[in-house]
């Protein structure tokens, strides 16, 4: 299983998914604290429409304008949001629910009105990617990683993946204790002079940036469950912030190689031939971690109901 | 071709299902009010994800117990208990952890949505899943629908509005003053019970028409578009099963009357047509009316 | 100075609104008005808080007390009116003051101890990647000390109990080493040991040259804990000694002669015990 086979088709799946895993979970812990963990769920829906206009707009499924279009569906999505919640006066919940819906509904009225029948583009790709598909047939073993040829032929999601990672962390870093004093105490943020609804919103556009490369490789639902689900069970794990973060990327980690090596050689191992969807069975791990985070975690009760 | 489907002349199947489909709208759009009063509109969202892996699970015992995986009322049972344990979840992770609703709903949605697809895939490849279809359910389908199952969605919706009809008081009581509704002697809990109930019923039975990924618009669209002509909860409930009728009628009336017109999408737009309608043109609430209103109030009070 | 007629003609001396600009005030406001909707919460209010004095505002429900709190620190952004800080703009002068809310508005399940919410009030001095030294922690103990909550230090902030909560935010406002303090209602549901902890804290505050401005809700504790007041009820109505200005006229214009026994004699009797 460690050979050069693996080194072609599964090392770079497994990457990839782990790092969108974590450049999700990482913003993601803050969402989770703002209680805004939907907005990554309304993200994913609203990239559907984002790209099938970029596709209409240049005919090919590249992924530059491909993201460039989800981006913007994200934002347009974002404003669309805020301006439907203040001139509606209507909770942000189903402000959010009213509009990735209409979004989502529209992306798909688009694809079924254009002729997209040459092109890999489709409902079931949007939502579950195509993971096992992101394989390096250049490589012949461990030593290729080490070839620089063989390198260059590394899928593209790769690199773009670990470069908004980088992005998403260093900004991350740089902006912590702002995020965390504006998401702590937004009224005592503000009498410091800082700008928390910049802040907010770079929060929301940094994890529009996650989800958006993170689809391109991985599909929606991977983002969504990322977004929320390791988060959710580290936040059961500890009661420090920094820990939490830590914990959170251990359990992405965990999900996104777990999952995959479940979904790749499980049905191997049981005696059956075909794969399941990666995609899919890497939300079912996050999700049986946070199952048991929700049962045995040290910090699982709400502090009201915790001995002091 | 239009006025033709408006006007249910496209045959017996088509016209069934577009009564089906404004009956499910009504339905959804009275219920939806009671979520979306209650601040639980995503909450539905979870439910209608979770069903996909029941619906695979089902196929995969009725094809194991020698039937047809694609019989409609067990892939819809098996749809209705796994939402019903996904709200379960939903609402153990909120009350048992220290997690936000927020949080539980997305972790529901997004871990049984993936189980169901892995599940997708496991009934790939077995020999009788190759035509299972069962992808259909995510956004709904209505070309080549059974007669019976346009029965069985028309006689569903058509239960379940003259139920949220018999439920709307205490449901009323129950979403907008939950205090007095139990000094009152309402088992509160019953009734928030019976609504979420209601819900699931609903997207249940949207899943062929509107599909799981959509199916919570219908809940949540025309409640917030009515709740902009009018204060009244009574007024709400009408007119929020009117637009929800409105958007299913039209939607699957416009989706006959062409190829590649999906009925679910349509039948989302529309709503949301008649949302950004009440949005700007609603009496008192709505955008237009309130900017005339702080006109009219700055003008004159502007001279100091 | 001019103002409009709404306000009642006989309280006018008692506001030295032309005060407003000279450096030795702490916090001047001047024709401020707020507004939620339709209906203004702050409506025209002038006043000028004194330097080392302890200020509480007082006023009936609904009369914009915290409003007039928060849009003074940027916090709600009025309609109009300006206010200044030692003669200066307030983004200028942040960071001399410090801030206790209400205790409403945070997330209780928030993963962060005592130390950690102390430690928020020198953002200031670590910017954005300042480590966090063995002096700073030692200072942020040193103010926990001072509110009686030093043990408490490693305990995430939800399982502490409201009135320990509230000593943890006025040890986060010690922390910032402001020389304004301006608290919402820092008694409100608090235990008695608490308010004592957070009135021995504010006096000392005023004794090492500091200003405390609190909104209040007790008024038979005013004459005990303050030295001045300022009354409101959307608009002011006055601001002085509480002496003087902690009179039944200016009770009865603030809660518009509602207050069914006379404070300002309930408290003196209690002075006279």
């Amino acid at each position: 299983m460690m050979g050069a086979e693996f080194v072609a088709l599964s090392l770079p799946p497994i990457l990839i998914g782990t790092l969108a895993a974590i450049a999700c979970a990482l913003p993601g812990n803050f969402l989770l604290l703002r209680r805004q963990a939907l907005i990554g769920d309304a993200i994913s829906h609203v990239v559907l429409p984002g790209i099938v206009l970029a596709f209409l707009v240049t005919g090919t499924v590249a992924a530059w304008p491909m993201m460039l279009g989800a981006g913007a569906a994200a934002l347009v999505a974002v404003l669309m949001i805020e301006t439907i919640r203040r001139l509606g006066r209507i909770e942000p919940g189903a402000a959010m629910g009213v509009v990735f819906t209409t979004m989502f509904a529209a992306g798909v009225l688009l694809l079924e009105q254009s002729d997209t029948s040459g092109v890999h583009l489709d409902v079931q790709h949007a939502l579950y990617g195509n993971l096992e598909s992101l394989i390096w047939l250049e490589a012949t073993g461990w030593d290729s990683l080490w070839d620089v040829q063989a390198l260059a032929a590394l899928p593209p999601e790769l690199p773009r993946i670990a470069l908004t990672l980088l992005v998403v962390a260093v900004v991350m870093l740089l902006s912590w204790r702002p995020l965390v004093l504006s998401t702590f105490d937004e009224g005592f943020a503000r009498t410091l002079g800082l700008p928390v609804r910049a802040i907010g919103v770079g929060l929301v556009s940094l994890a529009a940036l996650a989800a958006v490369a993170a689809f391109d490789a991985v599909g929606s639902i991977i983002v969504i469950a990322m977004f929320i689900c390791p988060p959710a069970a580290a936040r059961l794990m500890t009661d420090r912030l920094g820990t939490q973060i830590w914990w959170s990327l251990g359990f992405a980690t965990l999900s996104a190689v777990l999952g995959y090596v479940l979904a790749g050689y499980g049905p191997l191992w049981l005696g059956g031939t075909h794969a399941l969807s990666a995609a899919g069975m890497i939300a079912s791990v996050s999700g049986v971690i946070l199952l048991l985070a929700a049962l045995f975690g040290p910090c699982r009760a709400p502090a009201g109901q915790r001995p002091g | 071709m239009l006025t033709d489907a408006l006007l249910l002349q496209l045959g017996y199947n088509a016209t069934l299902v577009t009564l089906g489909a404004a009956l499910l709208g009504a339905a959804a759009g009275v219920t939806g009010v009671f979520l979306v009063l209650g601040k639980r509109a995503l909450v539905s969202d979870a439910v209608s994800h979770a069903t996909l892996p029941g619906i695979g699970l089902a196929f995969i015992a009725m094809v194991m117990a020698g039937g047809d995986g694609r019989a409609l009322p067990g892939l819809l049972l098996g749809a209705a208990a796994a939402a019903g344990l996904g709200l379960l979840c939903v609402s153990w992770l909120t009350r048992r952890t220290r997690l936000g609703e927020d949080a539980a709903i997305g972790a529901v949605l997004s871990v049984f949505f993936g189980a169901g697809v892995v599940l997708l895939t496991v009934i790939q490849t077995m020999s009788a899943g190759r035509q299972a279809g069962l992808e259909t359910f995510l956004l709904g389908s209505t070309a080549g629908m059974l007669r019976s199952d346009a029965l069985v969605i028309a006689l569903a919706g058509a239960l379940v509005l003259a139920l949220v009809l018999a439920l709307r008081r205490p449901m009323t009581l129950a979403a907008f003053d939950p205090d007095f509704a139990v000094a009152r002697g309402l088992n509160v809990r019953r009734i928030d019970l019976a609504a979420m109930g209601l819900a699931m019923a609903i997207t249940v039975i949207g899943l062929k028409i509107v599909g799981l990924i959509l199916i919570v618009a219908l809940l949540i669209i025309p409640p917030v578009a009515a709740r902009f002509w009018s204060d009244r909860v009574d007024h709400v409930l009408a007119l929020s099963g009117l637009l929800g009728g409105i958007s299913g009628y039209g939607g699957a009336a416009l989706s006959a009357t062409a190829p590649g017109l999906p009925t679910g999408p349509l039948i989302v737009l529309l709503s949301f047509a008649l949302f950004a309608l009440s949005l700007l043109a609603a009496p008192r609430r709505g955008v237009l009316a309130t900017l005339l209103r702080r006109r009219r109030a700055v003008a004159p009070g502007a001279g100091r | 100075m001019k103002h409009d007629s709404t306000r009642p003609e006989a309280v006018r001396p008692a506001i030295p609104a032309t005060a407003g600009d000279a450096p030795s005030v702490p916090l001047a406001i001047s024709g401020l008005t707020v507004s939620y909707g339709d209906m203004p919460a702050v409506n025209d209010v002038s006043v000028a808080f004194r330097s080392g004095a302890m200020t509480a505002i007082i006023g009936p429900n609904g009369a914009g007390k915290s409003t007039l709190l928060k849009s003074a620190l940027g916090i709600v952004t009025p309609l109009s009116g300006q206010v200044t800080c030692w003669g200066r703009p307030l983004a200028r002068q942040r960071h001399r003051i410090a801030y206790v809310p209400q205790r409403a508005a945070i997330d209780w399940e928030f993963p962060a101890r005592a130390l950690d919410v102390v430690l928020m009030g020198m953002y200031r001095e670590l910017g954005l990647l300042r480590r966090v030294r063995a002096s700073h922690l030692a200072r942020a103990m040193s103010c926990l000390a001072r509110v009686g909550m030093e043990d408490f230090a490693d305990r995430q902030i939800g399982r502490l109990s409201g009135g320990q909560q509230q000593r943890v935010f006025l040890a986060r406002a010690l922390a910032q080493g402001a020389d304004l303090y301006m608290l919402d209602e820092p008694f409100a549901g608090v235990d008695a040991a608490t308010e004592r902890a957070i009135i021995a804290v504010l006096k000392e505050i005023v004794a090492e040259g500091g200003t405390v401005i609190a909104v209040h809700h007790d008024l038979a504790t005013v004459p005990g804990y303050f030295d001045r007041v300022f009354l409101m009820n959307v608009h002011a109505i006055a601001e002085g000694p509480v002496a003087t200005a902690f009179s039944r006229e200016n009770l009865d214009l603030a809660y518009g002669g509602r207050l069914a026994q006379d404070p300002v004699g309930a408290a003196g009797a209690r002075d006279a015990y």
